[in-house]
Parts: structure tokens; C-alpha cells; sequence
């Protein structure tokens, strides 16, 4: 015995549903949501997939899918349900996620989330309803009403010149590599119908088997938008708009895909893997060796980018941090970082640091002769001024400053490449302010140098630095 | 305790992985990008979700989607992608779904430019998007709460069901500190009263911000807005230095926070008795510290990244019981030390004194 | 209404009160026994209504409808 009735994934009673009548749907007289979303339950309870259905609502005349469907569900903004479908999917690849739109949502404002969720393969179901109107809102122009169609915004009816043409996604979304199936169906009449059903059972199946991205665009009839009674609409739909939208299917990889081809994993939250996890991004500095600083250092680097500057930055700050100090650097971030001049302030400091940025430093390196003539007046009375007189010409005032010369490129140059002048440079800092010794220094690059081939040439461009000021220049 | 050097942006996703939280979506932008390459590097790795969204309107709404299954989530931008944000932050504080956002505040308006600016502090504390709903908003001002405040945010999202943002500046944003990297505990939080989780448990759960009858909305509203009075009662978070004495209280937050305390010291050094409010949660705001403060302190100096945002939490508070004054830098530049000691100087010795 | 003996005979049965008079119901059925009420529901529609015989159980009708629950087709 065969019996054709209210299927089991629908809510026995639209409780959700305001007012009177809650078996009833809230849909007009003939509208086809109805119809379609039957063929949805069908297939959800003969493929047994209604337990674990997400079904995403979107804004519309569906927006009140919730209303019907008995499985879990989502009411999402304008457009968006393809990216709550995403995440939803992503976040319990077992759920089988259900992103129904109309014309509106899916080919106007959601234009966006449609063709990218489409472009990466989600394993989900679009199921498009396409009549050619917006029905809630009062009957205007949708991106697939027709030329000529008349509307609530097109009262002369839609003209290319001024509202473009009827848009195809169907079509469009399969130029995409990634979707497995793309079918348009259709409601006008009864062969339409079991086509229609056929569609929407088989991009259930592929989602439940691992088989990727489905999209099935159907289209409906809007009796009230379209201002016509239920039969007549039908006849519009199967007369006109399959001329505009041919019926058919665009893409078919159903049976090339493996199932599971297209199942994601998603780990749930597991405390002691995140601190596995977190425990190998802790710094390879090591222990804190305290050390006392004869003063805070309040550092500017300056020079062309390329240079290392932010690099000389970074290992002064970690030098610092192994030394127990409170340490902060911070470039001067932006379009000036892509070549052009860059510079960083790098305090380390005994006590809690206030501004990370270093408006006076006592500690300024200058890498080109445009920093030495921006920053030289910064520098606070009796403050060290570290000068690469390889490319700079430029000398500081003496006698303001505690100025250190050192041909760094020329050494770096020497020791093997002009690539660790920042180095160099670094070993003449720790040298004129006395703030690290020569071993800690080297220690901790040679802890945080990640090429461990470029150890040695390091060490000795540190040194050559720091012999350099020590003996004198 | 591990502890690394790493950016404040950095900084936010190891908060985040230790919070528990399994999902990042995001889009680039400068200067929030570090938090998105963070995450496309450390989600993954641990099974987790990342996508880079095709838009911050499609990273929002995928947002709605994993909190709205119970799974802590987030996104992160700057300004201009967080206006982008407030359609899908609006239909998470209807729906009453957790997640954390994160704002490293850029110049603006427009375009603007990728430099600190803090005027987004509009948005982000009375609102931002459409309807009666706030964020809680906390106001990091360097790498450690960078990464603690986003566990707190998490928490705090989660026991209010309600979106939590860290606005941050781009220095606090791109600047590095030492970080004690935390630990990751066990979350014992039930969502199965309104999480839709694909399962036959959660079947009957419905995740929504729709509610057409207007009575029904009115109770809805009623409802976020005790959930928002309790907030305001019980999470209000600031820090004082040397307010006790005060004759000037200044009030600033993030990175401004960071200027004005470098030059407190100073300034009592040159006989200026200046004491720094700093907000840490800017909504809640600390109303009633301020408010407590005005009987007692002669003025009241607001300073931020703006035109003039915060200054009016400010005097709402003081309730023109102390004169609020105002400094400001935007567009990106950030002020000196010695220009806010010019202005401290200036307000207490009468030049700016009602 | 369910079955309380044994169904020899196909048949379609329409919830009058569920029924929106969209007449599609009519239009796909292969044999014509479907018509409209000249009552009025409760609703203020004219339902359709199963003229009782000759129902091949076909459940085009069924597929037709946009109502969940208006229409119900028994095939034995």
C-alpha cells in the first residue's frame, strides 16, 4: 500500500506559527513553497536524514522555514544562509545542512555567499526557488524577473536597458570547477513535479554520502506577485519562464565523485592538544637570566627597508626578554614598510613600560643618511647615536651625543654578507651601552636564529660589532 | 610559565585557542591581517575550522553559524570591515548567540588610512548595527591582554549569550611584547537549551532573531536589555594610577592608556597632580568610579584617538559636576608625552579652568 | 483520519479546512474526480473535495497541492 501524505519531517503542528490555523501553511493560495517544501521532507524522512537536518531559512516568503521543517534550524540574515550553511556544515560535517533562498536573497544581495560557497565545494544543499518576483516585500523586480515582466518596481514592466537582465545561476555557477550538481527543475505540472522531486532527493543523497556541493534551482510560481490565479501561474511558469530558464541539468559529477570525496573533519575542543599545541609557540629564549641594566633603553632603528632594521628590533627585544626586562617593539607599520624607509621603537625596560612608541630615544641606530637628518634631533642630551658610515656621510654632534661610527655594511660585507650589518650593528649597541654582555647576546641569537646554517656568520658579525666600540672604533 | 614574543594581534588568537574557541572566519585588512594569518597558520593544525571568507559580511554570518551551534567562534577586522560586520553583530545579539569580535581600530572615516585611530568607539560601545543591543567591549592596551582579555571576552560572551569585541588600535594591534602564553581548561558550558548542533538532541532548537508580534518583541528587548543591566552591574573593569590625590583625572584607553601613563610621573614631578582612569571594559563603562570621582577631583581631561567619542561616557558620568576637557589626535597621529603635559599644565594652571 | 479496515479501493481525501481552493489539485488529475466546494471554509476558501470514485491513487494531486496536510492519497 502506497499512501501520499504529510511527511514525518514536517512538525506535526506549525506550533512556531502565530495565530489560528497552525496545520496550515502561512504561503498564499498556490505558491509553490509549498510544493517544494514537501518534496524536501520526503526525501529528508525516506533518506532518513531528518535528526541531523540543519535546515537554514533565509529572508523571504521562507523565512519562516522554521515553521515546518522538524529538524534543526537557522533563520539567517538577507543572503547569508550560504555562509551560515558554511559554517554550520563546517562546525558538524555529520549535519545535513540545507540553504533554501529565493531569488532575492540568493541572486541579488547574496550574490556573494552563493557563488563562494558554490567555489569552495561545500557539502551542503542550495535549494534555489526561483519565481521571478519578491513576494514578501510587495512584488518587485527580482535579479530573475522577466523582460517585459511587470512589477511593483517595474510597473512598465522590467527593461534591460534600466534593470539588466534576468539573471541565470544555474548557468553561472556552473562554470564553477568545485560544485558536483546542478539541475534546474520545475513546478508547472506534473512531470515537472517528479523531475523536480528526483533533483532534490539526489543533492540529499550526494551531501549525505560526502559528494560535495548541489545546487538545484526551481522554478516556482508567486500567484499573488504575479497578480494571476494558481492555475494561470502555473501556465505563465511552463509556458514563459522556460523559455528564459531552460530546464536541464547543468553539471553532473554525481557518479565521478567518490563518496566522501568532499567530507571535511572538525576536531572538537580538546584542552590538553591546545596546550601540546600552545607549548611549542612558547619563545626559544629559554630561562630568564636577569640582568641589570645600567639604564632603560629607549631605542629607535632607522633605515631603508631591507636593511633588518625590524629584524635588529626583533633581537634586541628577545635579548632583553631572556634578561628579565619588560621589553616592547613596535614598527612603523604600513605602505612605508613595502620598501622606502622603515623603523621600529624598542623599549627594555626594569619597570612597566608606558608608550611603546619612542618619541626621544637614548638609544637611536641610523642605517641611511635620511634617518640620521629625521631622527638625530630626537635623540635625548648625552643619548647614543649608532651611525653605519658605510652608506652614511653624515656625522652627528659630538658633542651632544655619544656618537658611535662603524662601517657595519663594510664588516658585514666582510664577515660574509651585507645582510647582517644589523648584526653588527647590534653587537656595537651592546657594547656602547654596556646594557648585555657579549656571551649573553650571542646565546640568545644563537636560540632564536631559525637558519641554523646562518648561526656562525651571526656570531661573528655580533662580535666584529662589538669589538669594534669596544676597542675604541 | 612559556611566555613568547609576539604581537598584539598575535597575541589574540593564543587567547583564542585557549579559550576553547574552534573557528575562525575572517577577511584580510590592514592592520588586523596578523590575526587572520595566525589563525589560517593555528586553526587548522588543531582541527579546527579556518576560512578566509569572500567578504566581513560572509565572516560575521559564518560566525552566526558555528555560535549558533554552541562552538566558540570569531572574526576580526578593522574598521571599515567591522561597519561591514554590524548587519550579522545585530542578528547575533537578537538571536542571543556568543561570539567574539575584534576591531584593531584604523583612521577613518571612509578609507581612511591603516594608522591607530580610536573613533570607532561610537559603534562599537552604543551599538553599531540596527536594533536595541550592545556589545561588551573590552579595551586592551598591550600583548598580555591582547591574549587575556580574548579568553575573558569568550567567557563573558558565553555566560551572557551575547557578542563580545575587543576593540584594540593598530599600535596595540602591531606592537610586541612578552606574552605568558595561558592555559587552555576544560569549558563546562550547557548550550543544548538553544544550540542547533545537526542531532537528534538538539532537533527541536531553533536559532533566530525573527519575532513578529510587537509584544512578543517588546518582551524580547525588555529581556537583552536586563541581560544588558546586569553586565553593566557586575562586569565593569578599569584601572586607577594615582587618582587618590588627583587634581586632574584623565581618562584613556588602549594605546592612549599606554601615553598618558608615561607621562603621569612626569607630570608630578613638575608639580602637576595628574592621576590616569583607564577603561579597560569601555561598555560596560566605569560610570560609577567616575561619577564617585567627581565630587572630589577638580577636572576631568578625556583623551583619545578621535574627535570626541569617549568624552561624552565621560560626561554623562561627571554630570557636569567637574569641567571635562578634551584632547585629541586622529587621522593616525598619535600624541607625544610632552604635548599632554602641555595640556595638563594648561587646565591646572586656569588657562582652561570653568 | 486513518484506515480502520482494510482499503480495497484507491481514494484522495482533502482536509476541507486546510484547503486554500487553489484548484491545482484539479487541474493535474488525471480522472477529473476532484471539485470544488460551492461551501466556504472557515478560512473563506472554496475547498476541494474528492467526488468519490474512479481514484487511481495516481498522488499527482498530492505533489500538486502546495498544502503540507490538505490532501491525503491512499493506493492498497
Amino acid at each position: 500500500m502506497k499512501v501520499y501524505e504529510k511527511s514525518s519531517a514536517f512538525f506535526p503542528v506549525f506550533e512556531r506559527k502565530t495565530g489560528p490555523a497552525q496545520e496550515a501553511s502561512h504561503y498564499c493560495p498556490g505558491c509553490g513553497h509549498g510544493n517544494i517544501h514537501k518534496m524536501i521532507t520526503e526525501a529528508m524522512e525516506d533518506l532518513n536524514l531528518t535528526e541531523r537536518s540543519v535546515f537554514v531559512s533565509p529572508v523571504g516568503c521562507s523565512v519562516f522555514g522554521y515553521y515546518y521543517f522538524n529538524c534543526g534550524n537557522f533563520q539567517a540574515a538577507h543572503g547569508r544562509a550560504p555562509a551560515v550553511a558554511t559554517a554550520v556544515k563546517r562546525t558538524n560535517p555529520e549535519a545535513i545542512v540545507i540553504s533554501y533562498q529565493g531569488d532575492g536573497d540568493l541572486a541579488a544581495i547574496g550574490t556573494a555567499e552563493t557563488i563562494h560557497a558554490a567555489n569552495r565545494g561545500e557539502n551542503i544543499c542550495v535549494f534555489f526557488v526561483n519565481n521571478a518576483i519578491y513576494g514578501m516585500t510587495g512584488g518587485q523586480m527580482a535579479p530573475t524577473t522577466m523582460i517585459g515582466q511587470r512589477s511593483t518596481t517595474t510597473p512598465l514592466g522590467r527593461i534591460t536597458e534600466t534593470h539588466g537582465n534576468p539573471i541565470k545561476m544555474a548557468e553561472m555557477l556552473s562554470t564553477l570547477p568545485a560544485p558536483t550538481y546542478i539541475e534546474r527543475v520545475a513546478i508547472g505540472n506534473s512531470k515537472q513535479i517528479m523531475k523536480a522531486r528526483k533533483a532534490i532527493r539526489k543533492a540529499l543523497k550526494n551531501q549525505s554520502e560526502g559528494k560535495g556541493y548541489s545546487f538545484v534551482e526551481i522554478l516556482s510560481v508567486c500567484p499573488t506577485g504575479w497578480k494571476m490565479d494558481p492555475v494561470a501561474a502555473r501556465d505563465w511558469l511552463m509556458e514563459d519562464m522556460v523559455k528564459v530558464f531552460p530546464l536541464g541539468v547543468y553539471k553532473d559529477e554525481t557518479d565521478n565523485v567518490d563518496n566522501g570525496a568532499w567530507d571535511r573533519t572538525f576536531a572538537p575542543y580538546e584542552p590538553e592538544k591546545v596546550n601540546v599545541y600552545l607549548d611549542q609557540l612558547k619563545s626559544q629564549v629559554g630561562d630568564t637570566q636577569e640582568v641589570k641594566l645600567p639604564y632603560d633603553l629607549q631605542c629607535k632603528f632607522a633605515g631603508f627597508g631591507g636593511q633588518g632594521i625590524l629584524t635588529l628590533g626583533l633581537f634586541l627585544s628577545q635579548i632583553g626578554m631572556r634578561g628579565g626586562q619588560e621589553v616592547s617593539w613596535f614598527p612603523a607599520y604600513g605602505p612605508e614598510m613595502r620598501g622606502g624607509t622603515a623603523n621600529c621603537s624598542v623599549n627594555v625596560s626594569a619597570t612597566r613600560i608606558g608608550t611603546p612608541l619612542v618619541d626621544h630615544p637614548n638609544v637611536l641606530v641610523v642605517m641611511n643618511q635620511p634617518s640620521l637628518e629625521a631622527f638625530e634631533h630626537e635623540v635625548v642630551d648625552g643619548g647614543t647615536i649608532i651611525v653605519d658610515t658605510t652608506v652614511i656621510e653624515g656625522r652627528p654632534d659630538a658633542d651632544r651625543l655619544n656618537v658611535v661610527l662603524i662601517p657595519a655594511s663594510d664588516i658585514a660585507d666582510e664577515v660574509g654578507t651585507p645582510k647582517v650589518a644589523n648584526v653588527v650593528i647590534l653587537g656595537a649597541l651592546a657594547a656602547a651601552t654596556d646594557a648585555f654582555s657579549m656571551e649573553f647576546c650571542q646565546d640568545t641569537l644563537r636560540r632564536v636564529i631559525k637558519k641554523k646554517s646562518l648561526v656562525d656568520m651571526n656570531m661573528e658579525a655580533f662580535r666584529r660589532g662589538y669589538e669594534h666600540v669596544k676597542n675604541g672604533g | 610559565m612559556a611566555r613568547q614574543f609576539m604581537k598584539g594581534n598575535d597575541a589574540i588568537i593564543v587567547g583564542a585557542l585557549a579559550a576553547g574557541c574552534r573557528a575562525y572566519y575572517g577577511y584580510p585588512i590592514t592592520p588586523a591581517s596578523e590575526i587572520a594569518h595566525a589563525a589560517a597558520l593555528h586553526f587548522p593544525a588543531l582541527g579546527g575550522v579556518f576560512i578566509q571568507a569572500e567578504s566581513e559580511v560572509s565572516a560575521i554570518n559564518m560566525v552566526y553559524g558555528t555560535s549558533g551551534m554552541g562552538v566558540r567562534t570569531m572574526t576580526a577586522s578593522s574598521s571599515p570591515g567591522f561597519s561591514l560586520k554590524q548587519e550579522g553583530l545585530s542578528y547575533c545579539a537578537g538571536a542571543e548567540l556568543p561570539c567574539v569580535v575584534v576591531n584593531i581600530d584604523r583612521g577613518g572615516p571612509g578609507l581612511g588610512n591603516i594608522a591607530p585611530e580610536q573613533a570607532d568607539y561610537f559603534q562599537v560601545t552604543k551599538g553599531g548595527g540596527h536594533g536595541n543591543y550592545r556589545l561588551i567591549a573590552l579595551a586592551p592596551n598591550g600583548a598580555q591582554e591582547m591574549c587575556d582579555l580574548t579568553m575573558l571576552a569568550f567567557e563573558m560572551a558565553d555566560k551572557y549569550r551575547n557578542p563580545a569585541c575587543i576593540m584594540a588600535d593598530g599600535i596595540t594591534g602591531q606592537m610586541m611584547e612578552v606574552v605568558d602564553i595561558p592555559e587552555a581548561k576544560p569549558l563546562a558550558i550547557d548550550h543544548s537549551s538553544w544550540a542547533v548542533e545537526g542531532n537528534a538532541e538538539t532537533r527541536n532548537n531553533l536559532v533566530s532573531s525573527i519575532v513578529l508580534d510587537p509584544h512578543d518583541l517588546e518582551d524580547h528587548n525588555h529581556k537583552l536589555d536586563r541581560k544588558y543591566q546586569e553586565i553593566m552591574a557586575n562586569e565593569v573593569m578599569y584601572e586607577e594610577y594615582k587618582t587618590d590625590d588627583a587634581d586632574l583625572v584623565v581618562v584613556a584607553y588602549g594605546v592612549v592608556s599606554r601615553i598618558v601613563y608615561s607621562t603621569v610621573d612626569a607630570a608630578r614631578k613638575a608639580g602637576l597632580k595628574v592621576g590616569l582612569l583607564r577603561p579597560i571594559t569601555i561598555w560596560p563603562f566605569p560610570t560609577k568610579v567616575i561619577s564617585e570621582m567627581a565630587d572630589r577631583v577638580d577636572h576631568f581631561l578625556a583623551v583619545e584617538l578621535s574627535t570626541g567619542q569617549m568624552i561624552e561616557d565621560v560626561q554623562l558620568a561627571v554630570e557636569g559636576r567637574a569641567p571635562v576637557h578634551f584632547y585629541g589626535r586622529c587621522g593616525g597621529v598619535v600624541p607625544g608625552g610632552e604635548e599632554l603635559e602641555a595640556e595638563y599644565s594648561k587646565i591646572l594652571e586656569g588657562g582652561a579652568k570653568s | 483520519m486513518t484506515e480502520k479496515t482494510t482499503v480495497e479501493v484507491p481514494f484522495m481525501e482533502v482536509n476541507s479546512e486546510l484547503c486554500k481552493g487553489c484548484q491545482l489539485c484539479l487541474a493535474v488529475c488525471p480522472k477529473s474526480v476532484i471539485a470544488i466546494s460551492d461551501k466556504l471554509n472557515s478560512a473563506s476558501y472554496h475547498p476541494a473535495y474528492y467526488t468519490g470514485s474512479d481514484c487511481t491513487g495516481c498522488g499527482l494531486c498530492f505533489y500538486a497541492c502546495p498544502e503540507p496536510a490538505a490532501i491525503r492519497v491512499v493506493k492498497p
